[in-house]
């Protein structure tokens, strides 16, 4: 990695814990908001962007993550951390599931894209209509700020977990790409009969990023329910994760272990932009991201990463 | 004592038999060519041998162990790799990191498999270009990468299907030494092949598949002068003119 | 109970229902048959044409079914510049990329219909949902009679258009052999955008037909469109006799359902349908080509 990139990341993160420590609610609150998307975004590079499965339901697993951890609290009174590992593995399980059903039946490509929208309607219609969920009225969490029980006083404490979560997660997707199964990933996502013909098993190495892209996304679930003690079907379940977890990454650079992280700063700094100048006018924000999407796709195919790393070597044109 | 052995193979395509009833045999340590007509079955055969296409009937013994109805992946671990005839590069991947692929199948650690997928690289002539994307590639550049991917898995039986096909003469001479010297490591070979001038240098014993009938064997030099084979790729009649004119 | 007649008359809306869902679901499986690419920005087109129509007749006072002619034209051209001008360029013939950008394209229309329009429910004044005609033991509503068989008309023209002109021969030639066909002198990327219209005109059509006895908010293409992927998967991708069936066949069962399961129910039962199908027989019902 060039000193620029590092400098550069360095100056970020040190942004990043100075308005954690010392920033106003708002900011946050922003913050902490941008880092649960970034960390669902994360989820979905794996999957999407290393292992080239695109999924355009990812909320799937957000929601599994949010109401698994909700329910065994609320109506379990599962302690919280506890509860948020079983929304990790919950998301695992899901992601695997619907990875068999899917990959087993050969679907690729588009037909995976819709499958797992339609997986997700159907647990938010489910998560709508069943009793467990608490319906359309939702699921409140009992306030009880105590570290035991993954609330915290402070905001800023809570928004250094979810900076830690991005982070361990950062290192985890940079160490997997380095190793045979990150190779395996790669081979799958470019040609599956060349990777077959070399050994990898195509439908474990699609399972195995399903999981892991199910658990990292239902982390972000969990951290969601434990910062705002609520949930109803259309924030657990609802397309809004699905797209912006997807659009973090096309934004930020795809199949690049920094590209979730910077996509989803970038895209929520500039909906805060577009709500500050347009006012608060519903869904002029998503016109501005699915317009960005668009242009990202036509004239950016690697992102901001992929900016930022073209305008590095334009700087020093034999590194 | 046999390495692969092709039992009967049969593979219908709806109405179409694109292989039929075709068998053969490779013992181990030997470089053995299958050759035919254009449309004859030969890229059918190697995709049943290989596994990525289900026979309609027959079976395929590779090692002593009945392997019909192991997937494709599971065939490579058991030491089978092939080369595909139209070829499937990693393109978004460097050509290091394609030939690693390969390589992971028997190296766990990332540094081992880039030494190895490095080595072959160099064998094959890949050399200089170990930093390129696939994609960058030459037709001729693309058909070493394939060779250099299939040898990583590090395979007891190579199928290398028409990898000299597209190359110009010169290219073709800088290949051949290459399989000679796979082949003298102990690796068996069973190559699809086109360029006659190939298959007389290396091969063993040949096979000759038409219209999915395997019409023919024999050491290179018997199945030149055999009349089936000569009428199977020049039409009716061609073997009694050519006698004429002799 | 369900008396026969009861069973009888909810199958006929279904099959009446269905007519226009076929209509939709046309667009997306012509454009898919040609351009072999998914088109998620169709929902949103469908709402985008909805409240098209109900502009032309709540603001502008026209008649919803004189509405109809000069909007499917509208869209035609829409669709058209859409394609040559955005998605074809934007995705540069890449599939991942043509998810991405239609995707996109669906966020910033639906959103921008709700930035204008809020999200409140619109209907058309008047008093059409009540215009019902008497059929044996049946009510039928007049304008789904109407939707019906202008839906049925619509799909035989668009047969006929397939078959019979010269520009129908030259999109089912890209549709077949792309290369051969920009060899044959065919202006691939003209018909590509002119497909794409086509389809867009089938969902000004469609929504003219639907506005009459249903509602509009930014959001209501979302449910069409899972219908009408449901159905194009249903009857085999790119199939437009696939289409219509599929789409009555769908009607029928929603309609059936809501009969026996109850509205809620039946909403969650066409996306269970959807995913059994593509698990199930992802070639499609009626043995299309995959």
């Amino acid at each position: 990695m060039k000193i620029s990139s590092v400098i550069a990341m360095a100056a970020v993160l040190l942004a990043l814990v100075g308005v954690a420590l010392f920033g106003p609610n708002t900011a946050i609150n922003f913050l902490v908001t941008a880092l649960i998307v970034a960390l669902a975004a994360q989820g979905w590079n794996l999957l999407g962007g290393y292992c080239g499965q695109f999924s355009f339901g990812h909320a799937a697993f957000f929601g599994t993550g949010a109401y698994v951890t909700a329910i065994l609290q609320s109506r379990y009174g599962v302690n919280a951390w506890i509860g948020c590992g079983c929304g990790i593995l919950a998301g695992a399980a899901i992601g695997t599931l619907i990875g068999w059903l899917s990959f087993r039946a050969g679907l690729r490509g588009s037909y995976f894209a819709l499958i797992t929208l339609a997986f997700a309607e159907v647990l938010r219609i489910a998560a709508n209509a069943a009793p467990i969920t608490g319906g359309g009225t939702g699921l409140l969490l009992k306030l009880d700020m105590r570290a035991a029980n993954f609330q915290f006083a402070s905001r800023g404490t809570f928004c250094l977990i979810v900076l830690a979560c991005v982070l361990a997660v950062l290192a985890l997707t940079t160490w997997i790409a380095r190793t045979k199964r990150g190779a395996e990933f790669a081979a799958v996502r470019e040609n599956e009969d060349a990777a077959r013909a070399l050994g990898i098993d195509v439908l474990v190495t699609k399972l195995r990023a399903m999981a892991l892209s199910g658990a990292i996304t239902a982390a972000a679930g969990c951290l969601y329910t434990q910062y705002f003690l609520y949930l109803d079907s259309n924030i657990a379940y609802g397309s809004w994760i699905s797209v912006e977890s997807l659009l973090a990454v096309i934004v930020g650079g795809i199949a690049t272990p920094a590209g979730p992280i910077i996509g989803a700063l970038a895209l929520h700094a500039l909906g805060e932009a577009t709500r500050l100048l347009a006012g608060r006018i519903t869904g002029i924000d998503l016109v501005l991201f699915g317009l960005i999407l668009v242009a990202a796709t036509a004239f950016a195919p690697k992102g901001l990463a992929g900016l930022w790393n073209a305008a590095q070597s334009r700087r020093s044109p034999r590194a | 004592m046999t390495l692969l052995h092709v039992e009967g193979i049969t593979k219908q395509f709806g109405g179409l038999r694109a292989v039929d009833n075709a068998s053969l045999s490779v013992p181990p340590g030997t470089i053995t060519g299958l050759i035919g007509p254009n449309g004859a079955g030969k890229t059918t055969l190697f995709g049943v041998i290989s596994g990525f296409i289900p026979p309609t009937a027959g079976r395929i013994v590779y090692n002593g162990a009945d392997i019909t109805a192991h997937p494709p992946h599971r065939r490579a671990r058991s030491g089978i790799a092939r080369t595909f005839q139209i070829v499937q590069p990693f393109a978004g991947l460097s050509v290091v990191e394609n030939i690693a692929v390969g390589a992971y199948l028997r190296h766990a650690k990332r540094a081992d498999a880039t030494r190895v997928a490095s080595d072959i690289a160099h064998r094959v002539g890949l050399g200089a270009m170990l930093h390129q994307p696939a994609s960058a590639l030459t037709v001729a550049g693309r058909k070493r990468l394939e060779l250099a991917r299939a040898l990583a898995t590090a395979p007891r039986l190579l199928l290398l299907d028409e990898v000299l096909a597209g190359l110009n003469p010169s290219e073709i001479r800088d290949i051949i030494p290459i399989i000679q010297a796979i082949r003298a490591e102990g690796v068996t070979i069973l190559m699809i092949e086109h360029v006659m001038q190939a298959v007389m240098n290396l091969c063993e014993h040949v096979y000759v598949l038409s219209q999915g009938r395997m019409i023919a064997e024999g050491t290179p030099q018997a199945i030149c002068t055999d009349e089936q084979v000569i009428e199977a790729y020049l039409g009716h009649g061609a073997a009694g003119q050519m006698q004429a004119h002799a | 109970m369900y008396t026969p007649a009861i069973v009888a008359e909810a199958m006929v809306n279904g099959l009446l229902t269905g007519a226009v869902y076929a209509l939709v679901a046309l667009g997306l499986t012509l454009v898919y048959g040609v351009l072999h690419i998914i088109n998620f920005a169709h929902g949103a087109l469908l709402t985008c044409a909805m409240f098209a129509v109900w502009a032309a007749s709540e603001l502008l006072g026209i008649n919803v079914y004189l509405a109809i002619p000069p909007l499917a034209l509208i869209f035609l051209a829409l669709g058209y510049a859409l394609q040559r001008f955005v998605i074809g360029p934007a995705s540069r013939g890449d599939d991942a990329n043509t998810l991405l950008v239609t995707l996109g394209l669906s966020i910033a229309i639906e959103n921008a219909l709700l930035a204008a329009f809020k999200s409140d429910t619109r209907t058309l004044s008047g008093d059409a949902a009540f215009d019902v005609v008497e059929l044996g033991p049946m009510l039928l509503s007049r304008p789904r009679l109407i939707g019906f068989a202008v839906a049925l008309v619509v799909a035989l023209l668009l047969w006929a258009l397939l078959r019979r002109t010269d520009s129908g021969k030259a999109i089912r030639a890209v549709a077949r052999e792309k290369m051969g066909a920009s060899l044959m002198g065919i202006d691939v990327r003209h018909i590509y955008a002119l497909t794409f219209g086509i389809g867009c005109a089938c969902l000004a059509v469609a929504a003219g037909l639907l506005l009459p006895t249903f509602y509009v908010t930014p959001r209501v293409g979302q449910a069409f469109v899972l219908v009408a992927f449901t159905i194009v998967v249903l009857g085999g991708m790119g199939s437009v006799a696939g289409a219509l069936l599929g789409g009555l066949l769908i009607g029928v069962v929603e309609s059936l359902g809501g009969l026996l399961l109850g509205e809620s129910l039946g909403q969650a039962g066409i996306f269970v349908i959807f995913i059994l199908v593509l698990l199930l027989r992802p070639t499609g019902l009626f043995g299309a080509r995959a």
